[in-house]
């Protein structure tokens, strides 16, 4: 029963509250949609932790898509075999982990022992970046756990179970199986995601890929 | 042609007395408040000088403005992927301690402090962090030349010079240069922009940041190559100099130049051919940046040209304005206004006129020559200031410099001759290009300078595009994480 709760119907409710707190917010409060630079005040930690997050992330998210999104049998048409993924998975996922959780404690550590980063924050700075060291540390750790390739194959079960949710079949069962720290990983997951949309976290759906396209000046008429 | 309009300042820099009271009045307006107490929207630099932020003209730095790339115009930070590329950690941009530490005093003390053997003091407190600070630098350190024996030399206009300035007290010269934003024709921050939070007015060229639109990507901070866009570190939103558009739409004119002391600043419109501007900032030669921003302007007084402007949806009022406007005349007609620093290829439209009492304390000082013919051969002489001003508003080119302050000497001498009934060589005032009906104008614009001449500013009918009876009593300052309402 409490597994049907937590993986059947609490996704629900996390998605619900994502995507509505983010319309809510993006239609209330676009004075404070922003990313929140601190660079201003300070520039030397950032430099190292906020690349080394970010681009490490951006590997992560992806390695995330190859493993959960696209169903295995994708890769076993195109000749992959179950050990070749695993052993790329862990030979990219890794380092990219280990960056983006290098950079992550670096930016904690500035956020709270920098004299001026830690007088300008807001609480919710501050539990925004511990709750995505957490997640972060509990998925690398993880990963980590799962080293052996005989191991644990999340791609026959957490991956089935986050498919057939969005396509609103939700299968609890298919978690039993999950190891504890995979478990752990998704429920910090959820808190993350719930908090999302009333954190700076929301400048992640502010990516600017437009200005790709656009003329360099910008004129506008008075409305 | 596509004709637009656009508002542009002059500052008279030979009337400039360096009080700060437009600062003073442009902070009370728009920046005393937490976040953005450190920002100078305008700010008054003695120069030689590194200035605020600290050698904001070092592009090598800073990267701000553009450049040409094969012959192609280009932002000095580089192409879009790679600022979009650097959103994560802008390596260009200046941090709080290039502008300074914003301080306050613990003032409490003074009034609260038990009986004591010493008086109380009140001690500089950090806005940021709340600790008590040393004060090691702040908005205008360098005024009129404090410590201008070391901080001069670092001034990259100096840099650039062939010969340095001399600091000894005998030789130094010094200038005020007031500095706000530029509301450049081709800016460099609204370029910058990923989020498009930055705007050019259509109908007026002020230059503006959305609140609500700006994502703090960062970049416009570091591409101005003025320095003048900040970013406010409570509200995580970048902030800029609004050219006070309340007041322009009203009629009046900026808060900066209503309150100057000097008379130095004139406001008024120009018409320009947005069609050419590309190819006016892409010229080879730097040296050719203030001719080629020249040409784009158009004259509003040529028949076809203002019925053009009417034929594009320019307002009666805004070409008449135009037609009139104090700067055309100082900046075309006489050529006595120059850019500031024309090189960053923005097309800047505050101009300047150069300042001439680096000239004349010499020439008039105490023991110096004493004739009127001396005064071009000491203009061509004083090599440094002229280089100096070169490198400031003409991109090295020190011809344009002379001529203009050979002007402004001829109008001196001639008007001193008006005045004690002596005879002028009329040579002297053909030599300089001018009339002596435009002599007399040019004394009229910039040593009389009424309100009503300084000041040509057609009211931009706000009426027309919003329901002002339903925004009174209002202010902007009500929305979420704002200050609140007014009352």
């Amino acid at each position: 029963m409490s597994g049907q709760i937590l993986w059947g119907i609490m996704p629900y409710i996390v998605l619900t509250i994502f995507i509505g707190g983010h319309i809510y917010r993006y239609q209330h409060d676009q004075f404070g949609w922003t990313a929140k630079s601190s660079e201003l005040l300070e520039k030397k930690k950032l430099a190292a932790g906020s690349t080394l997050f970010h681009w490490g992330l951006l590997c992560v998210v992806g390695g995330h898509v190859m493993g959960i999104l696209i169903p295995e049998g994708v890769y076993a048409s195109l000749g992959i075999s179950e050990h070749m993924y695993h052993k790329m998975a862990i030979g990219a996922g890794l380092p990219a982990g280990i960056a983006a959780c290098t950079g992550l404690v670096i930016l904690t550590y500035r956020r709270l022992f920098d004299k001026r980063i830690r007088k300008t924050s807001s609480p919710s700075d501050i539990l925004t970046l511990l709750l995505l060291l957490f997640m972060m540390l509990s998925g690398v750790a993880a990963t980590f756990l799962n080293i052996d390739s005989k191991g644990f194959d999340y791609r026959t079960t957490v991956g089935p179970w986050f498919r057939e949710i969005v396509l609103f079949r939700p299968d609890a069962s298919l978690m039993e199986s999950v190891p504890l720290w995979f478990k752990f990983h998704i429920v910090i997951g959820y808190v993350v995601f719930i908090l999302w949309p009333f954190t700076r976290l929301v400048h992640v759906f502010s990516l600017p890929l437009k200005y790709l396209t656009r003329s360099y000046v910008v004129y506008r008429k008075r409305s | 042609m596509k004709i637009k309009a656009q508002i542009g300042m002059v500052m008279n820099l030979d009337k400039c007395i360096g009080c700060h009271t437009c600062s003073v009045t442009c902070k009370n307006t728009w920046t005393n408040r937490s976040g953005a107490e450190y920002m100078y929207f305008n700010n008054v630099e003695t120069k030689p000088g590194i200035g605020y932020p600290k050698q904001w003209e070092d592009q090598d730095k800073y990267k701000g403005g553009w450049t040409l790339k094969k012959g192609k115009l280009e932002l000095k930070s580089g192409s879009k992927t790679n600022r979009l590329a650097g959103l994560f950690y802008n390596p260009n941009q200046p941090s709080i301690d290039d502008y300074y530490e914003p301080w306050n005093y613990d003032y409490e003390t003074l009034t609260n402090s038990p009986q004591k053997k010493h008086q109380p003091v009140a001690r500089p407190k950090s806005s940021l962090t709340g600790d008590f600070m040393n004060i090691e630098w702040g908005p205008n350190w360098e005024d009129d030349l404090a410590g201008g024996h070391i901080t001069g030399l670092e001034d990259p206009n100096v840099q650039k010079m062939e010969e340095s300035i001399k600091t000894e007290f005998d030789d130094v010269f010094m200038m005020y240069l007031p500095r706000i934003c530029e509301h450049c024709i081709n800016p460099a921050c609204v370029s910058s922009c990923p989020s498009g939070a930055m705007y050019k007015r259509e109908e007026d060229g002020i230059v503006l940041v959305d609140q609500n639109a700006c994502r703090s990507w960062r970049y416009c901070v570091s591409s101005c190559p003025y320095k003048k866009v900040y970013f406010n570190w409570q509200t995580n939103k970048a902030e800029k100099c609004t050219l006070c558009f309340p007041r322009l739409e009203a009629g009046l004119p900026t808060i900066c130049s209503e309150t100057c002391v000097g008379r130095i600043r004139y406001l008024g419109v120009m018409l320009y051919d947005a069609d050419k501007v590309e190819e006016a900032a892409s010229v080879e030669n730097e040296k050719d940046l203030y001719h080629s921003q020249l040409d784009v302007f158009l004259d509003p007084n040529d028949p076809e040209v203002a019925k053009l402007a009417k034929e594009q949806g320019i307002p009666a009022e805004w070409i008449e304005a135009a037609q009139q406007s104090p700067i055309y005349k100082m900046i075309i007609d006489w050529k006595i206004a120059l850019p500031l620093h024309p090189e960053y290829r923005t097309l800047p439209m505050v101009w300047y006129i150069p300042p001439l009492s680096p000239i004349m304390n010499l020439f008039e000082g105490k023991g110096s020559r004493q004739t009127a013919e001396d005064i071009f051969p000491a203009i061509d002489q004083m090599r440094i200031p002229i280089d100096y001003l070169a490198q400031l508003l003409t991109a090295g080119d020190t011809d344009h410099i002379r001529s203009t302050l050979k002007k402004m000497s001829v109008m001196r001498q001639y008007m001193r001759a008006v005045q004690t009934n002596k005879s002028i060589d009329p040579e002297l005032i053909s030599s300089v290009g001018l009339t002596e009906q435009q002599i007399e104008d040019m004394y009229r614009l910039l040593a009389i300078a009424k309100y009503d001449d300084r000041f040509v500013i057609p009211s931009s009918h706000r009426e027309e595009v919003s329901d002002l009876y339903a925004e009174q009593g209002s202010c902007g300052l009500s929305f979420s994480g704002g200050p609140g309402s007014c009352f």
